[in-house]
C-alpha cells in the first residue's frame, strides 16, 4: 500500500466513516469540507508520526501541511527526505 | 394512559368526564397532600382544572382572591389556580409564579386552555387524532391512543445538528409540544395560540440604571426570594449541589432562609477528571451540610441508559441525563420528593463558554484581519494551549466560521453546530433522502423578529435560553430525570421576576469583559469559599460512553449496533457505524464529533426499539376501554 493510499482510507475510515473512495479527492480540503475539528488535527498528526516516523512540529501545523490528502503527502515525503539527507 | 405517567404522580388519580371531554391525572402530592385532588372542578362543577406542577406564590394570590370575596374549600395551590382562572380568564396566567402544565376545561363556555410555564420546566405534549384533541405529560401517555406512532426524521436532525429539535417540535411525527409561555384554547371555532409571556432583551441602551453594588443588591432581594417561595411544601425540600456557582449560591440561601437541617445530593465520578467533589467538600464544611453522594462508573452508567432513553423519550447526544436520573432514584431512597437545584443561572447571569466565545468571535469580527484578536479564544480553552500549542492558524480556521457575516442569526453557534452537522455522515441514505428541511431553517422560523435587533451577546444567550434550556437542560436532562423517581426540581434562578431582571442588564454588567456571572459573583462575594467564587465555569459533564467500546459494553454493541440491528431499524448507514465500533475499540483518542455520534446511534436504536419497534408492542395492546374512555381529550373541530 502506498504512503498515499495509507493515507486517504486513514481519513475514510475515520473522519468520513466510509470504504468509498469517491466520498474525498485528493485535493480536498478537510477545513473547507469540515471533515476534521480541532481535535481531529491531534489525531492526524499522532497518526502521521506514529506510522511515517517522523516528528511533527509546532511551527509546522498549519493547512498548507495537513489540510488535504495531497498536502500531507508532500508534507511527510519532505520530511522524510530532510531525515535522510 | 395514566399507567404510562404513574412515575409522575405515584401517589394518587383520577379521572373525570363531562359531555365529551375527559381529564385523567396522576399525582405528586405535595402541597395540601388530603386536599389537592385531581381533576379539581369548582363549587358549580362547571370549570375543571388538572395541573402538573407548582405555583409558588399560591398563598399571595389565595389572599388576593379572598379579598375579592372568593372562598376557598382546600389549602391547596391547584383550587387557587382554579379561582384565578374564574376571576381573570385566560389572563390568569399572568399572576402565576411556578412552574406547570396545566389544562382548564370551562363547560360554561365549551372552551378547552392548554398552557405551559414560561421557561418550560414542565413539559406538554399535545396531537390530533381523529377530530380529537388528545394531550398528556409525556409522549408515552398519548401513543396507544394513536393508530401507527411514526418518527420525525427531521427533527431527529435537528438533535443532531443542534442539539434539541426546534421549539414545538418532538422526535414523533404529529405529536407536538407547547412552547415556554404559551397557552392554547380550543373551542367550537377551532384552536388559537397567544404568547403570554417571551424572553427578551430591551433595545441596547434601554439596560436598567444603577451602579454595579446596587444592581447586586436588587439581584440579591431577588433571588433571596425566589430560592425562599420555592421552599414553600408540606414535604422536606433538599437540594442538588455540584459544588459550583450557582448551586452554592442557592444553598447557601436556604440556609440564610431556614433553620431546618438541609440535605444535599450530588454525583460523582471515581477517578475522572469530571469528579467534583472536592470543590464540594469546601462547601458541605462550611455550611453544615447533611451532603450525600451517588458515586458512578461508565459501566452504570451505560447500564441505565436505555431507561433514560425511556424517560427522556429521545436520542441522547451525551450520556449526561443518565447520573442525574440515577440521582432522582437516591433523593427518593432518602424520603425526599422536592430538590432545589441551580439550571437556569447561565442563561440568566451569563455564564456559558460560548457567551464568552461570541463576545470574543464580535470582537475579531471588526478586525477579520487580526492575527491577535482570536488569540483570546485560547483563555477561554485551556485545552487549546494543551494540545501541543495549536496553531494559530487552525485556531482561527475553526472559530473563524461565518466571520465574514456576523450578523447573520446563527453567527454565536456556527463553530459549535458544525460538529453536529459532521454526524450527519452517519444517516442513512434512505433517511437522508427523507430530510428536507434544513434544521437552520427550521429554527430560523421560530425567531422572533425582536431578535435581530439583539447584539451578539444576547443573541447567542437568547438561542441558550430558548432553544436549548427547554429543549434538552429542563426536559431531557431535567424533568425526565427527576420524574423518573418521583421527583420535582425546583430552579430558583428560573423565577421569571429574575429572568425579568437580569435580561434588562446590560450584558457588560452580566460577563464583565470575560469574568462570567459577575453580578452573582458580586452578591456572593464574602459568603462562600473564595476558592467556589472563583472557580471558572465547569460544564457538567458525564464520562463519554467510552464505555461502550470495552467489555461491558459488548452486549450493547452486539444487540443494538450490528450491521443488522443498523439495517433493520433504518437510521443509519451501517458500514459508517461499523467504522465508528472500529474506531472505538482501536483505543485511539476520539473527537468531540465521534463521541455524539456514539451516543446519538446507540441511543438513537434503543429509542426505535423501545417507541416503534418489537419491544413497542404494548402501545398497541391497550385496553379499548382505556382508549374511549379516560382519553384525556376533547372534541374540537378545528386542528
Amino acid at each position: 500500500m502506498t504512503m498515499k493510499d495509507m493515507l486517504r482510507s486513514y481519513v475514510l475510515e475515520n473522519y468520513l466513516f466510509t470504504d468509498d473512495p469517491s466520498a474525498l479527492a485528493d485535493a480536498d480540503s478537510f477545513l473547507d469540507k469540515g471533515i476534521i475539528d480541532s481535535t481531529g488535527i491531534m489525531e492526524i498528526i499522532a497518526f502521521l508520526e506514529v506510522e511515517f516516523g517522523i516528528v511533527v512540529e509546532d511551527r509546522e501545523m498549519v493547512p498548507e501541511n495537513l489540510d488535504s490528502i495531497a498536502s500531507l503527502v508532500a508534507f511527510v515525503e519532505r520530511k522524510r527526505a530532510a531525515a535522510e539527507s | 394512559m395514566q399507567g404510562a405517567l404513574a412515575h409522575r404522580g405515584p401517589d394518587d388519580n383520577g379521572i373525570l368526564l363531562s359531555g365529551n371531554t375527559g381529564l385523567a391525572h396522576t399525582r405528586l402530592a405535595i402541597i395540601d397532600p388530603a386536599g389537592g385532588v385531581q381533576p379539581m372542578s369548582d363549587a358549580g362543577r362547571r370549570v375543571h382544572l388538572v395541573f402538573n406542577g407548582e405555583i409558588f406564590n399560591h398563598p399571595e394570590l389565595r389572599a388576593a382572591l379572598e379579598r375579592e370575596g372568593c372562598r376557598f374549600r382546600t389549602r391547596s395551590d391547584t383550587e387557587v389556580v382554579l379561582e384565578l382562572y374564574r376571576a381573570r380568564g385566560e389572563r390568569f396566567l399572568e399572576e402565576l409564579n411556578g412552574q406547570f402544565a396545566l389544562a382548564v376545561w370551562d363547560e360554561r363556555v365549551q372552551r378547552l386552555l392548554l398552557a405551559r410555564d414560561r421557561v418550560g420546566i414542565v413539559p406538554l405534549h399535545y396531537t390530533w387524532h381523529g377530530g380529537r384533541l388528545l394531550f398528556a405529560s409525556e409522549i408515552k401517555a398519548l401513543l396507544p391512543l394513536v393508530p401507527r406512532p411514526e418518527p420525525d426524521v427531521e427533527a431527529l436532525d435537528q438533535l443532531m445538528t443542534l442539539w434539541a429539535p426546534v421549539p414545538g417540535r418532538t422526535l414523533f411525527r404529529g405529536m407536538h409540544q407547547l412552547r415556554p409561555g404559551e397557552m392554547i384554547s380550543v373551542d367550537r371555532n377551532g384552536m388559537r395560540r397567544r404568547r403570554y409571556w417571551q424572553w427578551d432583551y430591551p433595545d441596547q441602551g434601554d439596560y436598567l440604571a444603577g451602579s454595579p453594588d446596587s444592581l447586586a443588591e436588587e439581584l440579591d432581594a431577588l433571588l433571596a426570594d425566589a430560592t425562599r417561595i420555592r421552599l414553600r411544601a408540606d414535604v422536606p425540600v433538599a437540594a442538588y449541589l455540584s459544588g459550583g456557582l450557582d448551586s452554592s449560591t442557592l444553598v447557601w440561601l436556604i440556609r440564610r432562609a431556614t433553620r431546618a437541617p438541609l440535605s444535599t445530593f450530588s454525583v460523582e465520578f471515581p477517578g475522572s477528571s469530571l469528579d467534583e467533589s472536592h470543590h464540594q467538600d469546601a462547601l458541605v464544611r462550611t455550611l453544615g451540610l447533611d451532603h450525600r453522594r451517588l458515586a458512578l462508573g461508565g459501566d452504570e452508567i451505560l447500564g441505565a441508559l436505555d431507561q433514560a432513553v425511556w424517560h427522556a423519550e429521545s436520542p441522547l447526544f451525551r450520556t449526561a441525563p443518565v447520573p442525574l436520573g440515577l440521582l432522582s432514584g437516591l433523593v427518593r431512597e432518602n424520603g425526599y420528593r422536592v430538590v432545589v437545584t441551580g439550571e437556569g443561572a447561565d442563561e440568566v447571569l451569563g455564564g456559558y463558554d460560548i457567551l464568552k466565545e461570541t463576545k470574543v468571535r464580535a470582537f475579531w469580527a471588526r478586525q477579520p484581519r487580526s492575527r491577535w484578536r482570536p488569540l483570546l479564544l485560547r483563555r477561554l480553552y485551556p485545552w487549546m494551549n494543551l494540545a501541543g500549542g495549536q496553531s494559530d492558524v487552525y485556531l482561527q480556521r475553526f472559530f473563524g466560521l461565518g466571520l465574514e457575516r456576523p450578523e447573520q442569526p446563527f453567527f454565536s453557534h456556527l463553530p459549535r453546530w458544525r460538529s453536529g452537522s459532521r454526524c450527519r455522515v452517519f444517516w442513512s441514505a434512505d433517511l437522508r433522502e427523507r430530510m428536507r428541511e434544513d434544521p437552520h431553517d427550521a429554527l430560523a422560523a421560530e425567531l422572533p423578529s425582536r431578535f435581530f435587533d439583539y447584539g451578539p451577546f444576547q443573541r447567542a444567550a437568547y438561542l441558550e435560553a430558548t432553544h436549548l434550556l427547554p429543549g434538552y437542560l429542563l426536559s431531557t436532562q431535567g424533568d425526565r430525570m427527576l420524574m423518573w423517581h418521583s421527583v420535582e426540581g425546583r430552579f430558583p434562578f428560573l423565577d421569571h421576576r429574575v429572568v425579568d431582571f437580569a435580561n434588562r442588564l446590560d450584558p457588560r454588567v452580566k460577563m464583565h469583559v470575560l469574568e462570567e456571572k459577575y453580578l452573582l459573583r458580586r452578591v456572593m462575594r464574602g459568603r462562600i469559599p473564595d476558592a467556589v467564587l472563583r472557580r471558572r465555569k465547569q460544564p457538567y459533564r458525564a464520562p463519554a460512553p467510552a464505555g461502550l467500546a470495552g467489555a461491558g459494553g459488548a452486549d450493547l454493541r452486539d444487540d443494538l449496533m450490528s450491521a443488522e440491528s443498523i439495517r433493520a431499524a433504518g437510521y443509519f448507514d451501517p458500514v459508517a457505524v461499523g467504522r465508528l465500533l472500529d474506531k472505538m475499540a482501536s483505543g485511539r483518542a476520539l473527537g468531540h464529533a465521534d463521541g455524539l455520534a456514539a451516543a446519538v446511534v446507540l441511543t438513537t436504536q434503543m429509542w426505535h426499539r423501545r417507541f416503534f419497534g418489537d419491544g413497542a408492542d404494548h402501545f398497541r395492546r391497550v385496553p379499548s376501554r382505556a382508549v374511549q374512555g379516560i382519553g384525556k381529550a376533547v372534541t374540537g373541530d378545528g386542528g
